[in-house]
Formats: C-alpha cells, sequence, structure tokens
C-alpha cells in the first residue's frame, strides 16, 4: 500500500519557505565537514554530560541520543495555531483534574464514562476533595504533537505528570548555536532561553497560602540512577534550586524540611519527577521505604504544593484521552484548535469488532504503556505479530485502545547517504501556574530508521532542534 | 547547601586523594623490591606490609592468598573488589561529583570525567603493554589536573571547603599511612638503621611523595630519620606534611564556621590538634613510637571526620 507522506521542506518539488535557507545551507556542505560537525556535536553532548544513563541493561551506561544537526522549522503563523490550541488543552485539563477531584460534573453530565474516572488506577483517592493552589494540578504539560498535512496537525497523546525531554529541547538549541553561528544570524529564529525562568516562575506562583516569603522551591529526583537524572539536575541548575532526594527530606510540626549543612530549611514547592506511588509510604505504598513519610499530610492541610499535584495523571490515560475534545467543550465552551487522533475503545464490544477486522491497517497500544513499548504498528507488522494482537485483545480488550496508522509527516534528516525524510513528531511544554506560558518551540523526535513510524529514544528515535521562525 | 551535597563533595575530595596515595604506594612498592635486600624472602614481606600499610592486607589474602607482584598491581590500580584501588577511587569520585555535578564547575567535571574516560581506555589495553611507572604517573596527572581546576575556578562557597575539608583529612591520614610504611618494612631488620639501605629506603619513600627534592632544598646533607620524621610530620612548608594537612583542615572549618556564622566541634578539635602539632618535636614522636604515634593519628583523623560527619554530612544537625 503506497502511502504519500507530507515532507514539510519539500512540497511538490518545491522548497517550503520556512526552510528556504536551509537549501544553501545543506547544498554548500561537503560531506567531511558534515562528519566533523557530526563527531563535535556527539563530544560536546558526551562533555556536558547529557547522557540517557541505562542502568541494568547492559552496554554503555553512558548513552547518547542520536542528535541531527538538520533542524525542523515552523513558521510563526504555523506556530501562532499550534501555541493556541496547546494552551488550550492544557487548560481543559486542568479544568477537568479541579472537576473531577471536586463536584464531578462532567461525570453528572455524562460526557465521559464514570468507570473511565472513578475506576481508574491514577484516580487519588487520597487527594479527592482537596483543591491544589491555583487550581493546577497539571503545572507542565507535554502534548505529543504529529502532522499529517500543511494544516493538520494531531494530538497523540498528553503528558500531564513529568513529561520530560526539555533538557534536550534546550541543549540540542544550544549546540547549534555554537557550532553553526552563521544559520542564526540568517534565519530569524525564536530563543527558547527563557524556559527554565519561566518554569521558576510557574513553580513558585503556586506556592502555598501558608507561604508567606519567597517561595523555596526544589526538584525531587528519584536519584541518580534514574535515567533522566540528567535532566533533573541540569534544570535544577538552570533554575538555581536544590535538587533533592526524598531521604533529604522530612516532616515536621505540618511542614516539609529539607537537610542542610546549617540545619533544617523549609520547603514550599516541589517539583517532583517521581511516581505518585513513590511520594509518601504513609499514604500511598506501606510496603515502600521510598518517600518522606508524611507528606501528604502536609500537602492537604496546604503547607506544600506538589507539581504535577498527585492524581494528576487520570487525565492522559489513553483511554480518557478520547474525550479531551469534549472537556474543551465542556468547560471552556470553545471548539477544540487541536485534533485528537479518531480511537477505538477495545472496551467497547462495536469498536473492538472493528478493531480485530481491521488489524493490519491499524495502531495498537496498551492503555497504560509507555515508551513505544507493547505497541502493534499494523502495517508494518508480520503476521504472527498481528496475530499474537488479536489473543491479546481477546483476552483483555480494555487494556487497549487502536488508532489508524497516521501518515506522520518527515523532516530531511542525515544519514549515511546524505540527506533523506525521516517521520518527526513534537512535544511542546506547556507551563501552567498563574499563567499559562509556552515557549516557542519543543523537543522533536525523528525516527532515524527507514520507513520506522516509532521516534521514542528506547527504540533508535533521535533528536532535533526545533525552530520557530520570527515574523 | 543539602547535607548529601556537602557529604558528596566530602567523599570526592577523599577519593581524589586516596586515589593519588594508593598510586605513590604501588610506586614506593615497586622501587623497594628493586632494592637488593628483596632478594628472595625480602620481597614477599615488602610487599606484604605494604598491602598492611594501606589497610589492604586481609582483602588481597582473601582474593589472591599469595604474594605475586602482578597481583598486587591488579589489586592495586585495577581492582574494583578492592575500595582503595585508584580505580575504585576514581570511579566513586566521579560518581559523588556526578550526583552534584551542578555543585561543580565545567572545568572541574571536564577533569573528573577525563580521567574517568581514559581509565576505561586504560582497562581495555593489554596489561603486558602497561609499564607500573606510566600508570601511578597517568593517577598523579590527573589528581594534579582536578586539583588544579577545583583551584582555579571552583568559587570559594561552602562546597569549596568540604570538597578540601576531605581531600585534607584525606592526605593526613594518606601520609601517615605511608611513614608507617617504612615502619613496617624496617621493623625487623633493625640492624639496618642508618645504614645504607636505610638511607635508601627514605629516599624512596620521598620519591614516591615527590619530594626528593624539596628535602634536599629544606634540610641538606645526609637523610637521616629525625630529618624525614621531621619534614613529613611538623613541616610547615611540606604540602603534604601532617601538620599542613591539618592546617589545611582548620581552615575549612573555620571558614564554614564563620560561613554558617556557628562555631563547631569539629572546628574545635582540630584547632585542639593544631595546638598540640605546634609544640610537638621528633624526639617526642620517637619517644612515644614512631609507629604508635602514626597509629594514634590516623584514629584522631578518623574522629575528625566522623565528628565533620555529625554536624554537617548527616543532615541531623538543628
Amino acid at each position: 500500500m503506497a502511502v504519500s507522506y507530507f515532507n514539510e521542506m519539500f512540497d511538490g518539488g518545491r522548497v517550503r519557505a520556512p526552510y528556504a535557507r536551509l537549501e544553501d545551507w545543506v547544498a554548500a556542505m561537503p560531506p567531511e565537514f558534515r562528519t566533523m560537525k557530526q563527531e563535535e556535536a556527539e563530544a560536546l553532548f558526551r562533555r556536558i554530560g547529557i547522557t540517557f544513563a541505562v542502568y541494568g541493561e547492559g552496554g554503555d551506561p553512558d548513552r547518547l541520543i542520536p542528535f541531527d544537526m538538520f533542524p525542523r522549522v515552523f513558521t510563526q503563523s504555523e506556530w501562532r495555531r499550534l501555541e493556541k490550541g496547546i494552551k488550550q488543552r492544557a487548560r481543559a485539563l486542568n479544568a477537568f483534574l479541579v472537576d473531577v477531584y471536586g463536584r464531578g460534573e462532567i461525570v453528572k453530565a455524562g460526557r465521559i464514562p464514570q468507570h473511565l474516572v472513578y475506576g481508574n488506577e491514577a484516580y487519588e483517592k487520597a487527594v479527592a476533595g482537596f483543591t491544589p493552589p491555583k487550581g493546577v494540578y497539571s503545572h507542565i504539560v507535554g502534548i505529543d504533537i504529529v502532522r499529517t498535512g500543511p494544516d493538520d496537525f494531531y494530538v497523540l497523546e498528553d503528558n500531564c505528570r513529568t513529561p520530560s525531554g526539555v533538557s534536550y529541547m534546550l541543549e540540542n538549541r544550544e549546540i547549534m548555536m555554537r557550532m553553526f553561528p552563521t544559520l542564526f544570524r540568517e534565519n530569524r529564529i525564536e530563543p527558547i532561553d527563557s524556559y527554565s525562568e519561566v518554569l521558576r516562575r510557574t513553580l513558585a506562583s503556586v506556592a502555598p497560602k501558608k507561604c508567606d516569603h519567597e517561595p523555596t522551591v526544589v526538584i525531587l529526583t528519584p536519584g541518580h540512577f534514574n535515567s533522566a537524572y540528567y535532566e533533573h539536575s541540569f534544570l535544577a541548575d538552570l533554575m538555581g534550586v536544590e535538587l533533592v532526594e526524598a531521604i533529604d527530606l522530612f516532616v515536621e510540626a505540618g511542614f516539609v524540611w529539607m537537610r542542610t549543612t546549617e540545619g533544617p530549611r523549609k520547603v514550599d514547592v516541589i517539583y517532583r519527577r517521581i511516581d505518585d506511588a513513590f511520594l509518601d509510604p504513609l499514604c500511598f505504598r506501606p510496603d515502600s521505604m521510598l518517600g518522606v513519610p508524611g507528606l501528604m499530610d502536609v500537602y492537604r492541610s496546604g503547607g506544600v504544593t506538589i507539581a504535577s499535584a498527585p492524581g494528576a495523571g487520570v487525565a492522559d490515560d489513553k483511554a480518557v484521552y478520547t474525550f479531551v475534545p469534549e472537556m474543551v467543550r465542556f468547560y471552556l465552551g470553545e471548539e477544540p484548535i487541536l485534533q485528537n487522533v479518531p480511537t477505538w475503545q477495545c472496551g467497547r464490544s462495536e469498536d473492538l469488532k472493528y478493531v480485530l477486522d481491521h488489524l493490519p491497517e491499524l495502531v495498537v497500544k496498551e492503555v497504560h504503556g509507555s515508551g513505544g513499548y507493547g505497541m502493534l504498528v499494523g502495517p508494518k507488522a508480520s503476521k504472527e505479530q498481528i496475530e499474537a494482537f488479536r489473543d491479546k485483545l481477546a483476552s483483555d480488550p480494555a487494556g487497549y485502545i487502536a488508532q489508524p496508522t497516521l501518515a506522520l509527516s518527515t523532516t530531511p534528516t542525515f544519514v549515511e547517504e546524505g540527506v533523506a525524510p525521516r517521520h518527526v513528531d513534537l512535544r511542546p511544554y506547556c507551563l501552567v501556574g498563574e499563567q499559562i506560558e509556552l515557549v516557542p518551540g519543543g523537543l522533536t523526535r525523528v525516527a532515524l530508521t527507514e520507513g520506522s513510524l516509532v521516534v521514542n529514544s528506547s527504540q533508535g528515535g533521535g533528536v532535533k532542534d526545533t525552530w520557530v521562525l520570527a515574523e | 547547601m543539602l547535607s548529601r551535597t556537602a557529604e558528596n563533595l566530602f567523599w570526592m575530595g577523599r577519593y581524589m586523594e586516596r586515589a593519588e596515595m594508593t598510586a605513590r604506594l604501588l610506586d614506593v612498592g615497586s622501587r623497594i623490591t628493586l632494592l637488593p635486600s628483596s632478594a628472595g624472602q625480602g620481597f614477599r614481606d615488602d610487599w606484604d606490609s605494604l598491602l598492611q600499610a594501606s589497610g589492604t592486607a586481609e582483602g588481597f589474602r582473601a582474593k589472591y592468598g599469595e604474594t605475586v607482584q602482578r597481583n598486587i598491581e591488579s589489586y592495586l590500580f585495577f581492582d574494583r573488589d578492592n575500595p582503595s584501588s585508584v580505580a575504585s577511587c576514581i570511579e566513586r569520585a566521579r560518581e559523588n561529583g556526578r550526583i552534584v555535578r551542578t555543585a561543580l564547575t565545567s572545568q572541574v567535571w571536564d577533569a573528573l570525567n577525563t580521567a574517568f574516560q581514559e581509565l576505561r581506555q586504560l582497562e581495555k589495553t593489554e596489561r603486558g603493554k602497561l609499564e607500573l611507572s606510566r600508570l601511578t604517573e597517568w593517577t598523579t596527572r590527573h589528581t594534579s589536573m582536578l586539583r588544579g581546576a577545583i583551584a582555579a575556578t571552583k568559587l570559594r562557597d561552602d562546597g569549596y571547603h568540604f570538597l578540601g575539608l576531605g581531600s585534607h583529612i584525606e592526605r593526613a591520614d594518606n601520609t601517615a599511612r605511608l611513614l608507617d610504611v617504612k615502619y613496617y618494612v624496617l621493623l625487623p631488620k633493625a640492624d639496618y638503621v642508618g645504614s645504607g639501605l636505610d638511607t635508601h629506603q627514605w629516599m624512596t619513600l620521598l620519591r614516591a611523595l615527590s619530594a626528593q627534592r624539596a628535602f634536599h632544598w629544606a634540610y641538606g646533607g645526609e637523610i637521616t630519620a629525625a630529618k624525614v620524621v621531621h619534614f613529613l610530620i611538623l613541616n610547615r612548608r611540606m604540602p603534604r606534611s601532617l601538620y599542613t594537612s591539618l592546617t589545611g583542615a582548620h581552615e575549612n572549618l573555620s571558614a564554614l564556621a564563620e560561613e554558617y556564622d556557628r562555631r563547631t566541634p569539629a572546628q574545635t578539635r582540630a584547632a585542639t590538634l593544631m595546638q598540640d602539632f605546634s609544640q610537638l618535636t621528633v624526639e617526642e614522636v620517637f619517644d612515644e613510637g614512631l609507629h604508635e604515634f602514626l597509629t594514634r593519628f590516623v584514629g584522631e583523623m578518623a574522629g575528625l571526620a566522623s565528628l565533620v560527619q555529625d554536624q554537617y554530612l548527616s543532615g541531623e544537625a538543628r
């Protein structure tokens, strides 16, 4: 089956406007120079220490995520539309969270099935009835977007808990500017380096009511063995805040404190990069040694803010995803700017029937899966793989959703033989506090294997610098 | 600063010094075994005493049994089962540094990371192609680069003083242990005292500390036990002497007390030790017995480290 893919640089043989200057740039680049620059980039990444540490899997514990030097470019008007759509979606998701942990109007109105919300594993009964400061649950919303045509953007999934990868967005830009300063003089590219300042401001703006001074913000990491540890320390450094582990924190007299060389110091806002289950053993996992005992009591009494708020995960479930356009209409009274990918809920018998009849054309995903694992890409799968999924679907239909195989857009990418189109997606990071802000850019992930539609770094994906051109 | 961060910096400083001490120990060992006394039985005793002084004798025997030079080299340089091997120390220094990456400057991180990356290359190199002298020089070169990067780029904040505190306490301990090697090597052969061989062994020790020339400049004339002991214990100009290391630790503790506006038991302890040292003479050290003195001193340093732990690193201080 021949599918034509939208190429973001070449459209019908012509170079699209945002890429105009890049044509000369790549044409004038001799292969040796390119190899040299590629090696320089790798050396820089390794030297700065931006590695994706994967422990316990063998191989190099300091693996690099492949970096592709060919930038991905958006025009100002393309970006404005995306920005509006992303902010709209982030607002709706937060309104949904406030609602389902409060009065539950959307459920009462019958706009989303009750069991999908209250029966959801990610629904935290422990925070029902509590509204976090400024009504924000998800402070950093990562929305994965794919493109299929000049004006066709689809949201693939929402990440309301702790989306990662923003350090790559920032470092990719840093390294591109260092290696190709001329490109940045010739193209007028919107800067993104305010991200850390906006993040700090966002976190400070949701300090708890009991905080009557300049709030002390910290980042809570699972520790240096975590694969995203570099990102945690990078963000802490950029914001000038402490990077703490659970053992550095304790609860006393209704507040959270960190252990410092000068004695205890009060903590007001915790940007956590750990799962709900590991926040507080007293509340979530009595068997766990991890976490800060008593943290949730302080949280519920307004002594500390946790970002994202415990329970935010119920909004980014793949089954709840189907209802996000409904949330936009219900809470904001607006039409969604960004489209959802049509999705079949295998838990519904009529949907399941359709999916089973069309497996070779569809993408099937686990409702709770991530990282591109446990996924069937029908058109690329063997007969055996398809049959294996047929069995999985039969035994646990509600555990799966299915979507049409999208014709993901491509952008030119440096490959061994020169430059070739490769499929990409986009993850912008929307910051929600007193204000709602978005720096002009995001993380573009690219499937480096020819024909592959899977962009996850754990499965051969790379990253690119993402430009938004100024007016 | 987080107590855990201070702890990582403190240990990064300690491991950096310890890597160097183990390399210098290897150097002393290989030089001593080249001396004529080392024929036959002597060779094994010399290495045993080295392992004894570095506190690694038991671990070595459990793993290898027989004292074979090549095994000792492996154990002291490459072996991850030996927590004091050069490889272990460099890896741990780097791991401690990685955890507090943002408390370091990029040059300091670079120096630390480069040492680690090169170590991995060394480990892949065929052993027959690695001269022992190359390994020891490689180690001192990298610890020097790291120290240089810290001195030239690190802000003189509390983090700097925790790094310094770790290295000063460790260095004091290590010089004492190296000096004690001489005790272990020589004790059963009292006839040698004052002989040409005795002089040669003192010289070997000084060379391993890169301090032979400095010694001659400072004292001149014959090498005697009294002069060397004065040099390594009491000399205020010798950068690795016990006195100088102790002074460094005291300065770090005073700077921390000032920065935090709080006097601590650790600072008081260091001041008392300095006071004792300033009146100490070589004769008194010999009266007590060199080995006994050094053993007591190593204990004092452990005590000081534990006061630092309680005050700053445990996170329990109020």
